[in-house]
Protein backbone atom coordinates (compact mmCIF):
# COMPACT_ATOMS: atom_id res chain seq x y z
CA UNK A 1 0.00 0.00 0.00
CA UNK A 2 2.78 2.45 0.80
CA UNK A 3 4.36 1.46 -2.53
CA UNK A 4 1.31 2.22 -4.09
CA UNK A 5 0.64 5.66 -3.21
CA UNK A 6 4.95 6.23 -3.23
CA UNK A 7 4.61 5.18 -6.72
CA UNK A 8 1.24 7.73 -7.50
CA UNK A 9 3.02 10.72 -5.52
CA UNK A 10 6.44 10.23 -7.94
CA UNK A 11 4.09 9.65 -11.21
CA UNK A 12 2.08 12.92 -10.31
CA UNK A 13 5.42 14.64 -9.25
CA UNK A 14 7.04 13.85 -12.83
CA UNK A 15 3.72 14.54 -14.74
CA UNK A 16 3.94 17.95 -12.83
CA UNK A 17 7.62 18.79 -13.82
CA UNK A 18 6.47 17.61 -17.35
CA UNK A 19 3.91 19.95 -17.56
CA UNK A 20 6.14 22.70 -15.89
CA UNK A 21 8.95 22.06 -18.07
CA UNK A 22 6.84 22.68 -21.28
CA UNK A 23 5.59 25.71 -19.92
CA UNK A 24 8.89 27.12 -19.32
CA UNK A 25 10.53 26.39 -22.72
CA UNK A 26 7.30 28.53 -24.24
CA UNK A 27 7.96 31.26 -21.41
CA UNK A 28 11.90 31.53 -20.33
CA UNK A 29 13.58 34.57 -22.06
CA UNK A 30 16.36 32.85 -24.15
CA UNK A 31 17.56 29.74 -25.51
CA UNK A 32 19.65 28.44 -22.34
CA UNK A 33 16.79 28.82 -19.80
CA UNK A 34 14.67 27.37 -22.21
CA UNK A 35 16.69 24.51 -22.83
CA UNK A 36 17.38 24.31 -18.81
CA UNK A 37 13.69 23.68 -18.80
CA UNK A 38 13.52 20.98 -21.56
CA UNK A 39 16.87 19.10 -19.72
CA UNK A 40 14.62 19.00 -16.60
CA UNK A 41 11.54 17.17 -18.34
CA UNK A 42 14.50 15.09 -19.98
CA UNK A 43 15.81 13.73 -16.71
CA UNK A 44 14.35 14.53 -13.66
CA UNK A 45 10.33 14.39 -14.67
CA UNK A 46 11.53 10.94 -16.69
CA UNK A 47 13.22 9.38 -14.45
CA UNK A 48 10.77 9.93 -11.67
CA UNK A 49 7.77 8.57 -14.05
CA UNK A 50 10.22 6.12 -14.39
CA UNK A 51 10.72 5.03 -10.50
CA UNK A 52 7.07 5.48 -9.62
CA UNK A 53 6.39 2.76 -12.63
CA UNK A 54 9.18 0.41 -11.19
CA UNK A 55 7.20 0.54 -7.92
CA UNK A 56 4.63 -0.83 -9.76
CA UNK A 57 6.26 -3.40 -11.54
CA UNK A 58 4.68 -6.66 -11.73
CA UNK A 59 7.83 -8.66 -12.01
CA UNK A 60 11.91 -8.87 -11.93
CA UNK A 61 11.78 -8.64 -15.70
CA UNK A 62 9.78 -5.55 -16.32
CA UNK A 63 11.63 -3.94 -13.65
CA UNK A 64 14.95 -4.52 -14.74
CA UNK A 65 13.46 -3.20 -17.95
CA UNK A 66 12.55 -0.30 -16.38
CA UNK A 67 16.11 0.41 -15.21
CA UNK A 68 17.74 -0.03 -18.09
CA UNK A 69 15.15 2.47 -19.91
CA UNK A 70 16.47 5.00 -17.35
CA UNK A 71 20.14 4.55 -17.06
CA UNK A 72 19.78 4.89 -20.82
CA UNK A 73 17.73 7.85 -20.35
CA UNK A 74 20.04 9.43 -18.02
CA UNK A 75 23.30 8.91 -20.16
CA UNK A 76 21.41 9.92 -23.41
CA UNK A 77 19.27 13.39 -22.03
CA UNK A 78 22.20 15.36 -20.63
CA UNK A 79 24.58 14.46 -23.28
CA UNK A 80 21.59 15.86 -25.62
CA UNK A 81 21.49 19.13 -23.69
CA UNK A 82 25.26 19.09 -23.45
CA UNK A 83 25.49 19.46 -27.41
CA UNK A 84 22.50 21.71 -28.13
CA UNK A 85 24.54 23.88 -25.29
CA UNK A 86 27.38 23.41 -27.05
CA UNK A 87 25.88 23.70 -30.68
CA UNK A 88 24.79 27.05 -29.07
CA UNK A 89 28.08 28.52 -27.93
CA UNK A 90 29.60 27.65 -30.99
CA UNK A 91 27.36 29.83 -33.34
CA UNK A 92 27.79 32.94 -31.38
CA UNK A 93 24.61 32.62 -29.08
CA UNK A 94 25.46 34.37 -25.87
CA UNK A 95 23.15 34.02 -22.67
CA UNK A 96 21.09 36.45 -21.09
CA UNK A 97 22.81 37.74 -17.72
CA UNK A 98 21.37 40.20 -15.79
CA UNK A 99 23.78 42.89 -15.42
CA UNK A 100 24.50 43.03 -19.65
CA UNK A 101 22.74 45.62 -20.96
CA UNK A 102 23.50 44.74 -24.77
CA UNK A 103 23.35 40.84 -24.23
CA UNK A 104 22.30 39.09 -27.56
CA UNK A 105 20.65 36.11 -26.36
CA UNK A 106 17.24 34.98 -26.63
CA UNK A 107 15.82 33.64 -30.48
CA UNK B 1 -11.10 8.43 -22.30
CA UNK B 2 -9.13 6.20 -24.97
CA UNK B 3 -11.36 8.11 -28.06
CA UNK B 4 -10.33 11.73 -26.26
CA UNK B 5 -6.16 10.40 -26.41
CA UNK B 6 -7.11 9.20 -30.19
CA UNK B 7 -8.16 12.39 -30.63
CA UNK B 8 -5.19 14.78 -29.17
CA UNK B 9 -2.88 12.59 -30.77
CA UNK B 10 -4.69 12.74 -34.03
CA UNK B 11 -5.30 16.30 -34.00
CA UNK B 12 -0.98 16.74 -33.33
CA UNK B 13 -0.49 14.59 -35.94
CA UNK B 14 -2.53 17.12 -38.02
CA UNK B 15 -1.06 19.80 -36.48
CA UNK B 16 2.55 18.94 -37.30
CA UNK B 17 2.11 18.03 -41.26
CA UNK B 18 0.93 21.19 -41.68
CA UNK B 19 3.47 22.64 -40.03
CA UNK B 20 5.83 20.51 -42.16
CA UNK B 21 4.16 22.13 -45.25
CA UNK B 22 4.45 25.75 -44.06
CA UNK B 23 7.89 26.02 -42.70
CA UNK B 24 10.75 26.66 -45.17
CA UNK B 25 13.87 25.95 -43.26
CA UNK B 26 13.93 22.14 -44.17
CA UNK B 27 16.18 21.01 -41.16
CA UNK B 28 13.45 21.75 -39.03
CA UNK B 29 11.08 20.17 -41.60
CA UNK B 30 13.13 16.92 -40.98
CA UNK B 31 12.88 17.19 -37.00
CA UNK B 32 9.09 17.69 -37.65
CA UNK B 33 9.21 14.33 -39.53
CA UNK B 34 10.91 12.55 -36.97
CA UNK B 35 8.23 14.32 -34.36
CA UNK B 36 5.62 12.80 -36.77
CA UNK B 37 6.96 9.69 -37.14
CA UNK B 38 6.94 9.34 -33.41
CA UNK B 39 3.48 10.59 -33.16
CA UNK B 40 2.38 7.61 -35.29
CA UNK B 41 4.44 4.96 -33.11
CA UNK B 42 2.30 6.37 -30.15
CA UNK B 43 -0.73 6.04 -32.05
CA UNK B 44 0.00 2.34 -32.60
CA UNK B 45 0.57 1.60 -29.44
CA UNK B 46 -2.66 2.92 -28.19
CA UNK B 47 -4.42 0.53 -31.18
CA UNK B 48 -2.20 -2.41 -29.75
CA UNK B 49 -0.58 -2.74 -32.63
CA UNK B 50 2.97 -3.40 -30.60
CA UNK B 51 5.27 -4.66 -33.77
CA UNK B 52 4.36 -1.89 -36.06
CA UNK B 53 4.43 0.99 -33.70
CA UNK B 54 8.27 -0.47 -33.26
CA UNK B 55 9.03 -0.44 -37.06
CA UNK B 56 7.47 3.24 -36.67
CA UNK B 57 9.43 4.67 -33.90
CA UNK B 58 12.49 2.82 -35.52
CA UNK B 59 12.59 3.68 -38.78
CA UNK B 60 10.06 6.96 -38.98
CA UNK B 61 11.27 8.88 -36.49
CA UNK B 62 15.23 6.97 -36.36
CA UNK B 63 16.86 6.10 -39.27
CA UNK B 64 14.80 8.02 -41.81
CA UNK B 65 15.40 11.35 -39.95
CA UNK B 66 19.07 10.36 -40.16
CA UNK B 67 18.60 9.85 -43.66
CA UNK B 68 17.65 12.72 -44.83
CA UNK B 69 19.70 14.57 -42.54
CA UNK B 70 22.09 13.21 -44.62
CA UNK B 71 20.96 14.49 -47.70
CA UNK B 72 20.26 17.50 -46.24
CA UNK B 73 23.93 18.43 -45.80
CA UNK B 74 23.72 17.67 -49.91
CA UNK B 75 21.38 20.04 -51.24
CA UNK B 76 21.41 22.79 -48.40
CA UNK B 77 18.94 24.23 -45.80
CA UNK B 78 15.91 26.00 -47.07
CA UNK B 79 13.53 25.34 -49.65
CA UNK B 80 13.88 26.63 -53.30
CA UNK B 81 11.60 29.24 -54.42
CA UNK B 82 13.22 29.80 -57.77
CA UNK B 83 11.61 29.86 -61.02
CA UNK B 84 10.64 25.94 -60.96
CA UNK B 85 8.54 26.62 -58.11
CA UNK B 86 5.16 26.08 -59.46
CA UNK B 87 2.84 25.22 -56.45
CA UNK B 88 -0.34 25.35 -58.60
CA UNK B 89 0.12 22.07 -59.97
CA UNK B 90 0.90 20.28 -57.25
CA UNK B 91 -1.54 21.64 -55.12
CA UNK B 92 -4.37 20.57 -57.44
CA UNK B 93 -2.41 17.28 -57.34
CA UNK B 94 -2.88 16.88 -53.73
CA UNK B 95 -6.20 18.45 -53.37
CA UNK B 96 -7.17 15.56 -55.89
CA UNK B 97 -5.44 12.51 -54.38
CA UNK B 98 -6.68 13.52 -50.85
CA UNK B 99 -10.31 14.13 -52.05
CA UNK B 100 -10.12 10.46 -53.61
CA UNK B 101 -8.55 9.69 -50.08
CA UNK B 102 -11.27 10.82 -48.55
CA UNK B 103 -13.80 9.19 -50.46
CA UNK B 104 -12.26 6.25 -50.23
CA UNK B 105 -12.14 6.40 -46.46
CA UNK B 106 -16.45 5.87 -46.85
CA UNK B 107 -15.78 2.26 -47.99
CA UNK B 108 -13.47 1.87 -44.82
CA UNK B 109 -15.35 -0.54 -42.39
CA UNK B 110 -15.52 1.41 -38.27
CA UNK B 111 -12.58 0.39 -36.12
CA UNK B 112 -13.53 -3.38 -34.50
CA UNK B 113 -16.52 -4.06 -36.68
CA UNK B 114 -17.27 -7.67 -36.49
CA UNK B 115 -18.15 -7.91 -40.43
CA UNK B 116 -15.15 -6.63 -41.73
CA UNK B 117 -13.34 -8.64 -43.71
CA UNK B 118 -10.09 -8.31 -41.23
CA UNK B 119 -12.17 -10.07 -38.39
CA UNK B 120 -14.26 -12.46 -41.23
CA UNK B 121 -11.36 -13.68 -42.89
CA UNK B 122 -8.37 -15.13 -42.06
CA UNK B 123 -7.40 -12.89 -39.31
CA UNK B 124 -8.92 -15.18 -36.56
CA UNK B 125 -7.72 -18.31 -38.52
CA UNK B 126 -4.45 -17.49 -38.14
CA UNK B 127 -4.82 -16.04 -34.16
CA UNK B 128 -6.69 -19.81 -33.83
CA UNK B 129 -4.00 -22.09 -35.56
CA UNK B 130 -0.90 -20.67 -35.05
CA UNK B 131 -0.11 -22.06 -31.36
CA UNK B 132 -0.53 -25.34 -33.07
CA UNK B 133 1.19 -24.63 -36.10
CA UNK B 134 3.63 -22.81 -34.96
CA UNK B 135 3.53 -22.47 -31.62
CA UNK B 136 5.55 -18.82 -30.89
CA UNK B 137 3.70 -16.30 -28.98
CA UNK B 138 4.07 -13.37 -31.15
CA UNK B 139 1.53 -13.97 -33.86
CA UNK B 140 2.78 -11.22 -35.54
CA UNK B 141 5.88 -13.13 -35.89
CA UNK B 142 4.42 -15.90 -37.47
CA UNK B 143 2.26 -14.19 -39.86
CA UNK B 144 4.74 -12.03 -40.73
CA UNK B 145 7.43 -14.76 -41.56
CA UNK B 146 5.30 -18.28 -42.21
CA UNK B 147 1.60 -17.71 -42.99
CA UNK B 148 2.62 -14.50 -45.35
CA UNK B 149 6.07 -15.44 -46.14
CA UNK B 150 6.09 -14.70 -49.66
CA UNK B 151 4.89 -10.92 -48.82
CA UNK B 152 8.10 -10.74 -46.87
CA UNK B 153 9.81 -12.29 -49.41
CA UNK B 154 9.13 -9.32 -51.65
CA UNK B 155 9.70 -6.45 -49.31
CA UNK B 156 13.19 -7.54 -48.56
CA UNK B 157 14.03 -7.67 -52.53
CA UNK B 158 12.37 -4.23 -52.08
CA UNK B 159 15.02 -3.03 -50.05
CA UNK B 160 17.51 -4.66 -51.40
CA UNK B 161 16.46 -3.03 -54.51
CA UNK B 162 16.52 0.57 -52.50
CA UNK B 163 20.31 0.06 -51.94
CA UNK B 164 20.70 -1.39 -55.63
CA UNK B 165 19.23 1.81 -57.03
CA UNK B 166 21.60 4.50 -54.89
CA UNK B 167 24.73 2.10 -55.57
CA UNK B 168 23.44 2.66 -59.37
CA UNK B 169 23.38 6.43 -58.96
CA UNK B 170 25.62 7.79 -56.59
CA UNK B 171 28.86 5.05 -56.55
CA UNK B 172 30.75 6.76 -59.38
CA UNK B 173 31.82 9.42 -57.26
CA UNK B 174 35.58 8.76 -56.26
CA UNK B 175 35.56 8.10 -52.03
CA UNK B 176 37.39 11.13 -50.50
CA UNK B 177 37.10 10.43 -46.59
CA UNK B 178 40.36 12.82 -46.23
CA UNK B 179 38.56 15.80 -45.60
CA UNK B 180 35.68 14.59 -42.78
CA UNK B 181 34.88 16.84 -39.75
CA UNK B 182 34.99 14.41 -37.08
CA UNK B 183 33.79 15.30 -34.07
CA UNK B 184 37.33 14.85 -32.29
CA UNK B 185 37.10 18.48 -30.13
CA UNK B 186 33.49 17.05 -28.37
CA UNK B 187 34.60 15.03 -25.74
CA UNK B 188 31.45 14.06 -23.64
CA UNK B 189 29.44 12.94 -27.01
CA UNK B 190 32.51 10.62 -27.85
CA UNK B 191 32.91 8.76 -24.42
CA UNK B 192 28.96 8.57 -24.34
CA UNK B 193 28.76 7.02 -27.78
CA UNK B 194 31.37 5.01 -27.08
CA UNK B 195 29.24 3.58 -23.95
CA UNK B 196 26.26 3.66 -25.98
CA UNK B 197 27.45 1.59 -29.00
CA UNK B 198 27.83 -1.75 -27.96
CA UNK B 199 24.78 -1.70 -26.08
CA UNK B 200 23.06 -0.63 -29.20
CA UNK B 201 23.90 -3.10 -31.18
CA UNK B 202 22.97 -5.77 -28.23
CA UNK B 203 19.62 -4.37 -28.37
CA UNK B 204 19.66 -4.84 -31.78
CA UNK B 205 20.38 -8.32 -31.73
CA UNK B 206 18.03 -8.96 -28.58
CA UNK B 207 15.30 -7.88 -30.86
CA UNK B 208 16.67 -9.39 -34.26
CA UNK B 209 16.54 -13.07 -31.97
CA UNK B 210 13.53 -11.96 -29.98
CA UNK B 211 11.17 -11.42 -32.61
CA UNK B 212 9.31 -14.34 -32.08
CA UNK B 213 8.52 -13.78 -28.52
CA UNK B 214 7.77 -10.49 -28.47
CA UNK B 215 7.92 -7.31 -30.64
CA UNK B 216 10.73 -7.01 -32.95
CA UNK B 217 12.42 -8.72 -35.87
CA UNK B 218 14.48 -8.54 -38.89
CA UNK B 219 13.47 -5.00 -40.39
CA UNK B 220 13.41 -3.31 -36.86
CA UNK B 221 16.38 -5.22 -35.53
CA UNK B 222 18.54 -4.63 -39.26
CA UNK B 223 17.72 -0.79 -38.68
CA UNK B 224 18.78 -0.70 -35.15
CA UNK B 225 22.11 -2.49 -36.17
CA UNK B 226 22.81 -0.20 -38.77
CA UNK B 227 22.16 2.93 -36.72
CA UNK B 228 24.99 2.38 -34.50
CA UNK B 229 27.14 2.24 -37.38
CA UNK B 230 25.58 5.54 -38.03
CA UNK B 231 26.53 6.82 -34.25
CA UNK B 232 30.12 6.01 -35.13
CA UNK B 233 30.11 7.87 -38.59
CA UNK B 234 29.21 10.60 -37.34
CA UNK B 235 31.04 11.51 -34.09
CA UNK B 236 34.26 9.76 -35.48
CA UNK B 237 34.13 11.04 -38.81
CA UNK B 238 33.96 8.81 -42.28
CA UNK B 239 37.46 7.80 -42.90
CA UNK B 240 37.22 6.08 -39.06
CA UNK B 241 34.14 4.54 -39.87
CA UNK B 242 35.31 2.66 -43.35
CA UNK B 243 37.95 1.38 -41.95
CA UNK B 244 35.68 -0.57 -39.52
CA UNK B 245 33.21 -0.98 -42.44
CA UNK B 246 34.47 -3.18 -45.31
CA UNK B 247 32.23 -1.48 -48.43
CA UNK B 248 32.67 -4.53 -50.52
CA UNK B 249 31.61 -7.00 -47.69
CA UNK B 250 28.54 -5.12 -46.90
CA UNK B 251 27.24 -4.81 -50.50
CA UNK B 252 27.94 -8.64 -50.33
CA UNK B 253 25.79 -9.14 -47.28
CA UNK B 254 23.15 -7.09 -48.33
CA UNK B 255 22.77 -9.97 -51.31
CA UNK B 256 23.25 -12.59 -48.53
CA UNK B 257 20.43 -11.61 -46.77
CA UNK B 258 17.74 -11.81 -49.65
CA UNK B 259 20.26 -15.06 -50.82
CA UNK B 260 18.79 -16.78 -47.10
CA UNK B 261 15.68 -15.97 -48.06
CA UNK B 262 15.65 -17.26 -51.14
CA UNK B 263 17.17 -20.30 -50.05
CA UNK B 264 15.13 -21.55 -46.96
CA UNK B 265 12.18 -21.44 -49.18
CA UNK B 266 14.34 -23.45 -52.22
CA UNK B 267 15.25 -25.73 -49.49
CA UNK B 268 11.63 -26.92 -48.67
CA UNK B 269 10.60 -27.06 -52.38
CA UNK B 270 13.35 -29.57 -52.77
CA UNK B 271 11.68 -31.43 -49.82
CA UNK B 272 8.38 -31.96 -51.70
CA UNK B 273 7.07 -29.18 -49.93
CA UNK B 274 5.34 -25.32 -51.32
CA UNK B 275 7.64 -22.48 -51.65
CA UNK B 276 8.79 -20.83 -48.19
CA UNK B 277 6.39 -24.13 -46.22
CA UNK B 278 9.00 -24.58 -43.06
CA UNK B 279 7.36 -27.54 -42.53
CA UNK B 280 9.70 -29.73 -44.66
CA UNK B 281 12.91 -28.32 -42.66
CA UNK B 282 12.63 -30.65 -40.30
CA UNK B 283 11.54 -33.95 -39.28
CA UNK B 284 8.98 -32.28 -36.63
CA UNK B 285 6.70 -29.61 -38.58
CA UNK B 286 7.10 -27.07 -35.79
CA UNK B 287 10.87 -27.67 -35.27
CA UNK B 288 10.84 -26.90 -38.93
CA UNK B 289 8.59 -23.56 -38.77
CA UNK B 290 10.85 -22.49 -35.60
CA UNK B 291 13.93 -22.83 -37.87
CA UNK B 292 12.57 -21.15 -41.20
CA UNK B 293 11.31 -18.33 -38.99
CA UNK B 294 14.80 -17.80 -37.49
CA UNK B 295 16.31 -17.87 -40.77
CA UNK B 296 14.21 -15.84 -42.58
CA UNK B 297 14.60 -12.94 -39.82
CA UNK B 298 18.20 -13.24 -39.94
CA UNK B 299 18.09 -12.90 -43.60
CA UNK B 300 15.49 -9.76 -43.38
CA UNK B 301 18.05 -8.46 -40.67
CA UNK B 302 21.39 -9.00 -42.52
CA UNK B 303 19.63 -7.17 -45.42
CA UNK B 304 17.97 -4.33 -43.91
CA UNK B 305 21.16 -3.48 -41.70
CA UNK B 306 23.53 -3.71 -44.46
CA UNK B 307 21.25 -1.62 -47.21
CA UNK B 308 20.93 1.01 -44.49
CA UNK B 309 24.02 1.41 -44.06
CA UNK B 310 25.02 1.19 -47.37
CA UNK B 311 22.68 4.05 -48.24
CA UNK B 312 24.31 6.12 -45.21
CA UNK B 313 27.60 6.09 -46.69
CA UNK B 314 26.94 6.42 -49.96
CA UNK B 315 25.02 9.77 -49.53
CA UNK B 316 27.01 10.96 -46.43
CA UNK B 317 30.72 10.29 -48.65
CA UNK B 318 29.34 11.96 -52.03
CA UNK B 319 28.48 14.96 -49.75
CA UNK B 320 31.92 15.53 -48.32
CA UNK B 321 32.70 15.64 -52.20
CA UNK B 322 30.20 18.54 -52.89
CA UNK B 323 32.30 20.35 -50.69
CA UNK B 324 29.43 22.99 -49.82
CA UNK B 325 28.28 21.70 -46.89
CA UNK B 326 30.15 21.28 -43.73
Amino acid sequence: MLTHYLSWGLLVLGGFLCVSGAIGLLRFPDFFTRMHAASVTDTLAAGMIMCGLMLQAPSWIVFAKLVMILVFILLTAPTSGHALAKAALHSGMKPLLPDSKHAQGGL
Amino acid sequence: MEATIHMIILSMLLAVAIAIVRIKDLFAVVMLAGIYGLLSATFFVLMDAMDVAFTEAAVGAGISTLLMLTALSMTGRYASTGSSYKPLLALGLVVFTGAMLIFGTTDLPSIGDPQSPVNTHVGYDYLATTPEDIDIPNVVAAVLASYRGFDTFGEVVVIFTAGIGVLALLMRTPLNTSAVASMRDHVVLRVVAKMLIPLILLFGLYVQFHGEYGPGGGFQAGVIFASAFFLYAMLFGLGAARKVINMTLVRLLSALGVLIYGSVGLVSMLNGHNFLDYNALAANPIDGQHYGIILVELGVGITVASVMIIIFFTFSSRSQNEGDSD
